[in-house]
């Protein structure tokens, strides 16, 4: 606020009792307060650790480190290891590796799949039991007993933990999975 | 003094129950005294370096239930180092060379060995209950000790403790004879488990009412579990990972609808939210629901199973409810006491996340309101005593803003009129942690009318030693005191050294005390501990009277300095 202040030089034609010359503190307050360690105005010894938003400030907020640790868990679950499947289609050349953490539900994965490969999948309908056929590809998926399923069926964090491998199917293999048993 | 004889006293003494109670009547003359205290069954120790085990076992031989607490309550947030203290195996040695027929212990922020979990199991025949919350330093082998030989066992609580496990037999070590169990929490536990072994423990286990699982144990082993357990009436499920169109969701749906006692729910470690509405029939006489481990269980999924708990009175729940899902609860569970809404992000700069607007929802709909924990965004005056207006007893009240020094985002005031109306308008309350940016002001108002203050918890708050000593000379019983981050120094720490020994303790840690302030304190009240912590190397540091001290915990003790100290800690 006050770098706009000195921009535009509003204090030249400001109004206001005190002396010419004089100017006032910034802050309301005197702030008698020991600096937070993180400001990066303070000269603490210990050196704050650059971060974008928020700073991080030891114990804060005072969460139990149980609960920390649990929340911290699903997070590095993700951020270790990703989790990587490979996603072929047929008559391409070669497969691709899509991490699967990165997506939060179905649009997202089908739209990055559309995008990987250039093609457009139609709209999942629940109640047409599978993809609009107008469209020739139908994504699919390996699961853990080695069957071939259709993407979208069941619940996100189901299909995440059973997914193997990706494949998106084309022409007549494809026209099969449109009307299902 | 005695008009009858003693048997009747003692009888008398049967209905006086609370500690304070009995410590009073322990007053009154020498036969009170002795009479009370050979019938005294329970104790609660609130710092376990106040006393000594010896002498609690020698005032109390008919003890039966012994609490106790060790380490300070900011070790919760890491404030306090490894290796620090707290270790329940002398008291545990102690009383398995007496008489002392323990038949209770429950701990809290203590360190427990494996060791002395296999002597505790193997000292006292008639061990009935443990229950170990925020605890660390044992593993699975420990419980396997418990299981094995607390014959007349009933109750096992693992409350959020760090517990290494080596997994999976100890639940097998029940034996076959053990048909005791009342309560049995293991939901902390990171490990697999023997389900079958489960399975077959709650089926011999028919007076089971509280059940607890972790994350290892899949919605179908669930199931087989509440067939052999119908009567429960606390369940905390492991993963809920279920497909809604499953043979095992029908199944566990009509198990669930057996079950009419379930009065406390928690758990959801995981969860597929679709499958939820098996849980709706319970839902209706709930009167507790823990869903702060469930991040999974958000958005319209949770609010349409908010919607059934019309008889709700704890509710802990993750901010991703946000200001709308909390309005929901506001006009739902009219019988709300206790609400807690804990960060899911932590870290992160909160995109779901709740502000006044839900606690101010909160407080109109809910009048009974009178615990609260909650972790904001940002707080503002106007709605502070909004909330004091609406819920005018609580009792304990803790906020938490994000962001530790935030004003008021509409007025860019101080929260001092805020937490000042609170105060003033809850005559009860006992225990009160604010946040935000807060002045001198705000303590003038706790001194002046927090009369029934117990425990007060400050952070990054007040401008000079004005402030501490508001507290200190107003609230008269106050118990317990952490401060941090906070321009209080030496001039407030040493004005009333004796009011520490009406205190159980007092934390301050990256204030303005000194070394020199902290060795006066300690010169001149025999009766305290005044332990610096000090987790730099550096001798230099003993010499200069005038440096800061990082961190130093006070509390009053009839045993003097402690002699399991660790390097970095010094009594002064």
């Amino acid at each position: 606020m006050a770098f706009q202040a000195e921009d535009l030089n509003l204090e030249a034609t400001e109004l206001r009792l005190g002396l010419p010359g004089t100017k006032e503190s910034e802050q309301q307050k005197t702030n008698n307060k020991r600096a937070l360690p993180v400001e990066p105005e303070s000269n603490a010894s210990s050196a704050p650790k650059p971060t974008p938003s928020k700073a991080q400030v030891v114990g804060w907020p005072p969460v139990r480190s149980y609960r920390k640790n649990c929340f911290q868990a699903k997070k590095t679950e993700g951020e270790s290891g990703g989790m990587f499947v490979k996603v072929s289609m047929d008559g391409a050349p070669y497969l691709r590796k899509m991490d699967l953490k990165v997506y939060k539900g179905y649009p997202e994965l089908l739209k990055a799949l559309e995008d990987m490969f250039k093609f457009k999948v139609g709209e999942y309908c629940e109640k047409e039991l599978g993809y609009n056929n107008r469209s020739e590809f139908v994504p699919t998926y390996e699961d853990k007993d080695g069957d071939w399923m259709l993407l979208g069926d069941v619940p996100w964090e189901m299909f995440f933990t059973s997914c193997k491998r990706l494949r998106i199917m084309k022409g007549s293999e494809a026209k099969g999975l449109g009307c299902a048993v | 003094m005695n008009y009858f004889p003693d048997e009747v006293i003692e009888h008398i003494f049967d209905f006086v129950t609370k500690q304070r109670d009995r410590n009073a009547v322990s007053l009154v003359c020498k036969s009170w005294c002795r009479i009370e205290r050979f019938s005294r069954e329970r104790v609660v120790i609130g710092n376990c370096y106040a006393i000594s085990a010896e002498r609690v076992i020698a005032r109390f031989p008919g003890l039966k239930s012994l609490t106790l607490k060790g380490k300070p309550h900011f070790a919760d947030f890491n404030l306090v180092p490894q290796g620090w203290g707290g270790s329940v195996d002398p008291w545990i040695e102690a009383l398995a060379e007496s008489r002392v027929g323990l038949e209770e212990l429950r701990l809290k922020r203590m360190v427990v060995s494996d060791e002395c979990l296999d002597l505790l199991s193997r000292s006292f025949l008639n061990f009935k209950s443990l229950v170990l919350v925020s605890c660390e330093g044992f593993t699975t082998d420990g419980l396997a000790a418990i299981a094995a030989n607390c014959r007349f066992l009933r109750e096992l609580d693992l409350q959020e403790n760090e517990i290494d496990d080596h997994r999976g037999h100890w639940l097998s070590c029940f034996p076959d004879s053990c048909t005791s169990l009342v309560s049995l929490n293991f939901a902390c536990l990171k490990g697999e488990i023997n389900l079958a072994a489960l399975v077959r423990l709650v089926a011999r286990s028919p007076n089971l009412k509280v059940l607890r699982v972790n994350r290892a144990v899949p919605p179908d082993t669930l199931q087989k579990v509440l067939m052999q357990a119908p009567q429960l009436v606390d369940l905390g499920t492991g993963s809920y990972v279920l497909d809604p169109d499953s043979e095992s969701y029908s199944k566990l749906k009509a198990t669930i609808l057996k079950c009419k006692s379930i009065k406390s729910l928690s758990g959801f470690l995981e969860v597929a939210p679709r499958s939820l509405p098996a849980f709706y029939p319970i839902c209706l006489t709930l009167t507790s629901l823990n869903l702060s481990y469930a991040p999974g269980v958000h958005g319209s999924d949770l609010i349409k199973l908010i919607r059934q708990c019309g008889r709700l009175q704890r509710l802990w729940i993750l901010d991703c409810i946000g200001d709308k899902g909390l309005a929901v609860v506001a006009s739902t569970c009219k019988e709300l006491q206790e609400l807690r809404v804990f960060p899911s992000d932590p870290f992160g700069v909160g995109h779901a996340a709740v502000t006044e607007e839900g606690l101010v929802a909160i407080s109109a709909g809910c009048p009974k309101l009178h615990s609260l924990l909650y972790f904001c965004q940002q707080m503002t005056n106007a709605a502070l005593i909004t909330v004091a207006k609406n819920c005018p007893n609580f009792i304990r009240f803790r906020l938490c803003i994000l962001d530790p020094t935030k004003p008021d985002p509409v007025t860019m005031q101080p929260l001092d009129e805020g937490f000042g109306a609170i105060v003033q308008a809850c005559k009860k309350l006992r225990r009160l942690s604010m946040s935000g940016l807060l002045t001198d002001q705000v303590f003038l108002y706790i001194g002046m009318y927090a009369e029934q203050l117990e425990m007060l918890s400050i952070a990054f708050a007040g401008d000079s030693d004005k402030g501490m000593l508001y507290v200190l000379n107003g609230c008269k019983k106050m118990r317990k005191l952490e401060i941090r981050d906070s321009p209080f120094g030496d001039g407030a720490l040493l004005k009333d050294v004796g009011k520490y020994e009406t205190m159980r303790s007092l934390w301050m840690s990256s204030c303005e005390v000194t070394l020199g302030g902290c060795k006066t304190l300690a010169m001149n009240m025999p009766g305290l501990n005044v332990e610096i912590i000090n987790e730099n190397d550096q001798m230099e540091f003993i010499i200069d009277d005038e440096q800061k001290v990082e961190k130093m915990y006070v509390y009053r003790t009839l045993v003097g300095p402690r002699e399991d100290k660790p390097e970095f800690v010094w009594t002064l």
